[in-house]
């Protein structure tokens, strides 16, 4: 392992909260306004972490403990994650696995300290993400499970090497369905339009925002930057696909890489501007659909062979 | 050998003496949970020597019994079943010294230590016994030393009704194992075990005993759809019983279905898709039914039928790899559903310790009545988390590496699908199950912990509830420890369970199996990554401790959108929590509601509340017995009461008899 | 092998999973016209390997037969019984969906037992297959009407392009199922019609007044 391998994770450590800056600089664009600055995120990070706190009494120490134990199960998750030639920081057949349980401790922490409070909106939130989730996890692995067919790897990084053009000449159709629902995963699960509106601050209707609610200061901090690198970490899942069609190499596919990440930033924010969020009913159907599709496309690469 | 032999001898014998002492002094409380210990203590060590594979015998004792032989022996299999039988058992024996002493019914204490170690003893004979007949005994045993512990609290109408149910349908399932062992005794004229592996026996006879065993095993294991019994009997016995009965108890089931399929040759891959198809059910079904319960016992009992599903999809797909040749993939399912019946023994008895200890000081394990008691129980809450996050299978606890495997084995007939053709199907349908299931299993446990242990208590009971004593509190503090020691030094774990696959993947195959063992350091690089997550958390937890040291910190109310006043009924329950998932699914998971509608400008009162049905109850078992009730009705009419008429059967059965013999 | 070909198979199984899995009218009717416009007129252009005058114009005309006339239809039929969703239908909706997925494969499974003709997409048979079972179920298992005329035009599009597969390059057969296209419109959709009022005339608004006492 040399410090080569560290680019990856680093680049996602140091670059994740620009994400959020450029999807609400896009929906500012698209309503007219200037907007935050681009950088927003990192001030209200620094600025959090110099503050003080205010707990409910409500509150343990599962509530305490929560977003310490989140930030690491995320970025433990994204050391296997590469960023197109960049190679991740660590990677072994079926990393795939440990990758979405780790975000599934995540969840299950962020729930019990949403829990922990005893508000019925938190509870409200908390259970809206479990049933979202629990639908949202096998669309992710069978998606995930259609590339692995092709590329005959188990591992992240050994998934996307295997993904060359000419996979994508043979099995282009299969791999366009598996991205669409990878883009759906990625909207549930990092709570955006059209399942969760991120800015709402109506408790009833929000999931991610409401389960957050009561965290202040440094907790906060670790909560929003969790956030942001699991949406620096499913989107890369998208851009690292999109990316092994070009079949760039060496230090012009990570650019390339960085490129797409914020190009992915800009389609999100495009999506959250034209589309209105789904009734919460529906979203469970959008979500069946989504493994409908993830299905299809397994059994697409079954069929198209090269 | 003779340490088995001696644990034996402690169980059973031993168990008579507390019948001698005073039955509801504090002796037989003290008595009966120490022989159970020093039995089990005994028995630990060289169930381990059997497991890693280094002892391995088998003897025949002189004594005879009925048509069977006193034979027993120790491989791998059994090795591994007997470790985990007493180390749960030796720790539900403290938890219940402590248990049983302080609730109510002091005067069976002594009787029920009795069936206890009645219960432990014919759980290790059952996986020594090497002889139809003696395993046969063992089981009966085991089955009614467990009925009676069950009915510990015969004087509730429930309890009983739980133990006639659990009677009824244990005996179903040894009906079918009776005609199993007669068919396999009669092809091989002998009920040793030795003889029965002797066996070539042809496809048809092959798959006519798998079936057989399928059904009356998987009654023991609980697989849906004859799980009915579980869900009632496990939730009546007291804690400390539930604990062994749905950590250790049901096993067998599994472990006799291993051990039998090793008697009747290659299998065949509907075998593998039928344990899959139960399998999947039994995880699906049996989640969801726990999600939708309200009774923190009968939710645990649940979730084992759902555990019990994510070992036999990992035993179908083994058994699917075998007769397609994939003995890697085999291997991985096997090793899989083991590790799950060796981890699943570690966080079930533990949870339901956690619920004895709730039970213990709340008084109730409704759901929707408790709440806060974290506050209270510290110990218990943090245990119980622990036990929770395992049997979500989250890293880095135990629970994730059985699954993982299983996730691999998926992931291999997947990505090699070159090499190991047709498995694909097979592969994406554990893939699908275990993902679905993993994320049923996130909402349930998190209901279950976060209504229970966190936020504010919904009832005074649950407000006045105190740390249990410490009898009770150690064995939840060891397996809460051995979860987590378990998932971070994963290192040993192939070592482990590998002997026991080998036992049931054995014959002309074993050559192929040797080559294959688990792929090198990938416990090394999950178990290395949990304990770096693990670390990172502290060091950040650290990291906030030390930025707010110096700030000011405060304590408020919970913000509940400018409500100053909230109250601890306005909580979200626990049927609220799970009432959008079940409402998703209310296909398979029925739910009855009642509720009294708001009336009036100024409305008084309202209720609303839900119950779960049992829908296999209702619409299959229900059904079937009222067929069965009405066709013995008929037979009804030979019962008339008449003295003079009975004596006419009998005249005319001797003269039949005497027909027939003279013929 | 034919990535063109198989992208657009794959848009019409994508299709055939948002009918089964959405609820308002108005996007069924979207879904379908794209249907029809991409299974009626985009499939024969791309897969067959010389385009012929005559398979440019039953394309054209098939396209503006499924694209414009019977969305419009469709809408207006959907106006006038004025119900802009599917309220209860028999089978719901992720239920669809999942048996949508179980249609596919046995489509697939049809679809290696059926003799394929040489040149022709390994997905054609498929995903023809996958449309007439689609089509199918909406009849049976949807409530009102103009979800069951949807129905019926999913099961010609998808005997369409059945034909198109297994007899392939034969203008005058394709040119016969356009034509036989235009005749099940107007008789489907004069039935369907029908049945819509039958079904919806108890709930003319203006006769609300009656029920005043």
């Amino acid at each position: 392992m040399t410090a080569f391998h560290a680019v990856a994770m680093l680049s996602g450590l140091v670059l994740a909260p620009l994400l959020p800056g450029v999807i609400n600089r896009t929906k500012a664009a698209f309503a007219g306004r200037s907007g935050q600055p681009v950088l927003q995120l990192y001030h209200d990070l620094i600025k959090l972490l110099r503050k003080g706190a205010v707990y409910s009494r409500t509150t343990t120490w599962v509530f305490r403990a929560a977003p310490a134990a989140g930030l690491a199960c995320v970025s433990g998750a994204l050391a296997f994650m590469p960023a197109a030639s960049a190679p991740a920081l660590a990677s072994f057949g079926g990393d795939i696995v440990l990758v979405v349980y780790f975000l599934g401790l995540m969840r299950f922490l962020t729930v019990l300290s949403a829990l922990d409070t005893g508000s019925s909106f938190e509870g409200m939130g908390a259970s809206r993400e479990v049933q979202f989730s629990a639908l949202a996890e096998p669309a992710l692995f069978v998606a995930v499970a259609t590339l692995a067919r092709v590329s005959g790897s188990e591992s992240f990084a050994g998934l996307f090497a295997g993904l060359t053009p000419a996979a994508w000449m043979a099995y282009g159709p299969a791999f366009m369905v598996v991205l669409t629902v990878l883009f759906l995963v990625f909207l549930v699960e990092n709570a955006r339009i059209p399942v969760d509106d991120p800015n709402t601050h109506l408790e009833l209707t929000m999931i991610h925002e409401v389960m957050i609610l009561d965290y202040s200061g440094p907790d906060l901090a670790f909560v929003l930057y969790a956030a942001s690198l699991k949406l620096w970490l499913l989107g890369a899942v998208i851009v690292n696909l999109a990316m092994s069609a070009a079949g760039v190499t060496g230090s012009l596919a990570f650019v390339g890489f960085l490129a797409a990440m914020m190009l992915l930033a800009i389609v999100v924010g495009v999506v959250e501007s034209t589309m209105a969020r789904l009734s919460l009913l529906k979203v469970p159907r959008m979500l069946v659909g989504a493994v409908a599709l993830a299905l299809l496309a397994f059994a697409l690469a079954g069929r198209l062979s090269p | 050998m003779n340490l088995i032999l001696a644990s034996l001898a402690v169980l059973l014998a031993g168990s008579t003496l507390c019948l001698l002492v005073p039955p509801g002094g504090k002796r037989a409380g003290i008595l009966g949970p120490a022989i159970a210990v020093l039995g089990s203590v005994l028995g630990i060590v060289p169930a381990l020597d059997a497991m890693v594979g280094a002892a391995t015998w088998q003897a025949s004792l002189p004594w005879v019994i009925p048509a069977g032989s006193l034979a027993v022996g120790m491989d791998a299999l059994s090795g591994f079943f007997a470790f985990v039988i007493l180390t749960v058992s030796a720790l539900a024996a403290v938890y219940g010294h402590a248990y049983l002493s302080r609730t109510g019914t002091a005067r069976r204490v002594s009787a029920s230590w009795f069936m206890f170690n009645v219960l432990v003893g014919s759980m290790l004979l059952v996986v020594v016994a090497r002889n139809a007949v003696l395993f046969l005994l063992a089981w009966e045993l085991m089955s009614l030393a467990s009925f009676f512990l069950v009915m510990f609290d015969g004087e509730k109408r429930e309890v009983r009704r739980a133990g006639w149910i659990y009677l009824a349908a244990t005996h179903f399932g040894t009906a079918f194992l009776l005609v199993l062992f007669g068919l396999l005794g009669i092809r091989s004229g002998t009920f040793d075990f030795s003889g029965f592996s002797a066996l070539r026996p042809e496809p048809v006879f092959a798959g006519a005993a798998f079936i057989l065993a399928v059904i009356g095993f998987g009654t023991k294991a609980g697989l849906v759809p004859l799980h009915v019994w579980l869900p009632e009997a496990h939730p009546a016995a007291p804690s400390h019983v539930s604990a062994v009965m749905s950590g250790v108890m049901i096993k067998t089931g599994i472990y006799g279905l291993l051990r039998f399929s090793t008697f009747l040759g290659a299998p065949m891959p509907w075998w593998g898709w039928t344990l899959m198809g139960a399998g999947v059910l039994s995880g699906l079904l049996g989640i969801l039914s726990a999600l939708a319960q309200r009774d923190m016992k009968r939710l645990l009992a649940f979730s084992s039928v759902e555990n019990m599903g994510i070992v036999a999809m990992g035993l179908g797909f083994g058994f699917l790899g075998i007769s397609r040749g994939s003995f890697a993939l085999a291997f991985l399912g096997f090793a899989g559903a083991l590790m799950h019946v060796f981890n699943h023994a570690v966080f079930k008895s533990l949870l339901f310790m956690g619920a004895g200890s709730v039970l213990h000081a709340a008084g109730t394990v409704q759901l929707d009545r408790l709440g806060g008691l974290s506050k209270s129980m510290p110990v218990t809450a943090c245990a119980f988390m622990v036990g929770a996050a395992a049997i979500c299978g989250l890293p880095p606890l135990n629970g994730f590496l059985g699954e993982f495997l299983l996730y691999r084995a998926s992931l291999g007939a997947i990505a090699g699908s070159g090499a190991f053709a047709g498995m694909e199907g097979a592969g994406l349908v554990l893939l699908v199950s275990l993902a679905m299931v993993g994320g049923l299993a996130v909402a349930c446990f998190t209901k279950v912990m976060g209504v229970v242990f966190l936020g504010e208590p919904r009832d005074g009971t649950a407000a006045q509830a105190h740390e249990c004593p410490m009898a009770m509190r150690l064995p939840m503090m060891v397996l809460a420890a051995i979860c987590l020691l378990a998932g971070i030094s994963a290192v040993l774990l192939p070592g482990f369970v590998e002997p026991a696959v080998r036992c049931v993947v054995s014959g002309p195959d074993a050559v192929a199996l040797a080559a294959l063992s688990l792929p090198e350091g990938v416990f090394s690089w999950t178990a290395g990554a949990g304990a770096t997550v693990l670390l990172a958390a502290a060091a950040l937890y650290l990291l906030r401790n030390a930025l707010l040291s110096r700030r000011r910190v405060d304590s408020a109310v919970t913000w509940d959108c400018g409500y100053a006043a909230p109250a601890s009924r306005m909580q979200y329950t626990s049927s609220s929590f799970s009432a959008p998932i079940v409402r998703q699914f209310h296909a398979v998971v029925r739910t009855d509601t009642t509720a009294t509608r708001l009336s009036g400008l100024f409305p008084s009162g309202a209720s609303f509340s839900s119950e779960a049905r049992d829908v296999w109850r209702e619409h299959f078992y229900a059904p079937l017995f009222k067929l069965f009730t009405a066709m013995s009705a008929r037979a009804r009419g030979l019962q008339h009461g008449r003295l003079n008429l009975y004596i006419l059967y009998i005249v005319l059965a001797l003269v039949a008899l005497l027909a027939w013999k003279l013929r | 092998m034919m990535p063109l070909v198989d992208s657009v198979h794959v848009l019409i199984l994508v299709t055939c999973l948002l009918l089964l899995g959405s609820s308002r009218l108005g996007a069924c009717i979207r879904t379908v016209a794209i249907q029809g416009i991409v299974a009626g007129g985009v499939l024969p252009w791309v897969s067959s390997l010389h385009i012929s005058m005559q398979l440019l114009f039953t394309g054209v005309f098939v396209m503006a037969l499924k694209g414009i006339v019977f969305p419009v239809l469709l809408s207006r039929a959907m106006r006038e019984a004025s119900a802009s969703r599917e309220m209860s239908p028999f089978v719901g909706y992720g239920t669809s969906l999942m048996a949508g997925v179980l249609f596919f494969l046995a489509s697939l499974w049809l679809g290696a037992k059926l003799p394929t003709p040489d040149g022709v997409s390994g997905l054609a048979v498929p995903t023809a297959c996958m449309m007439v079972s689609t089509g199918l179920f909406l009849i049976i298992a949807r409530r009102l009407a103009v979800t069951q005329v949807i129905g019926y035009i999913v099961v010609e599009n998808g005997i369409y392009a059945l034909g198109l597969a297994v007899a392939h390059d034969i203008p005058v057969l394709v040119e016969l199922g356009a034509m036989l296209d235009a005749f099940v419109a107007v008789f489907v959709m004069g039935i369907a019609i029908f049945h819509i009022n039958r079904e919806f005339d108890h709930m003319d608004s203006g006769r609300l007044n009656v029920l005043k006492g």
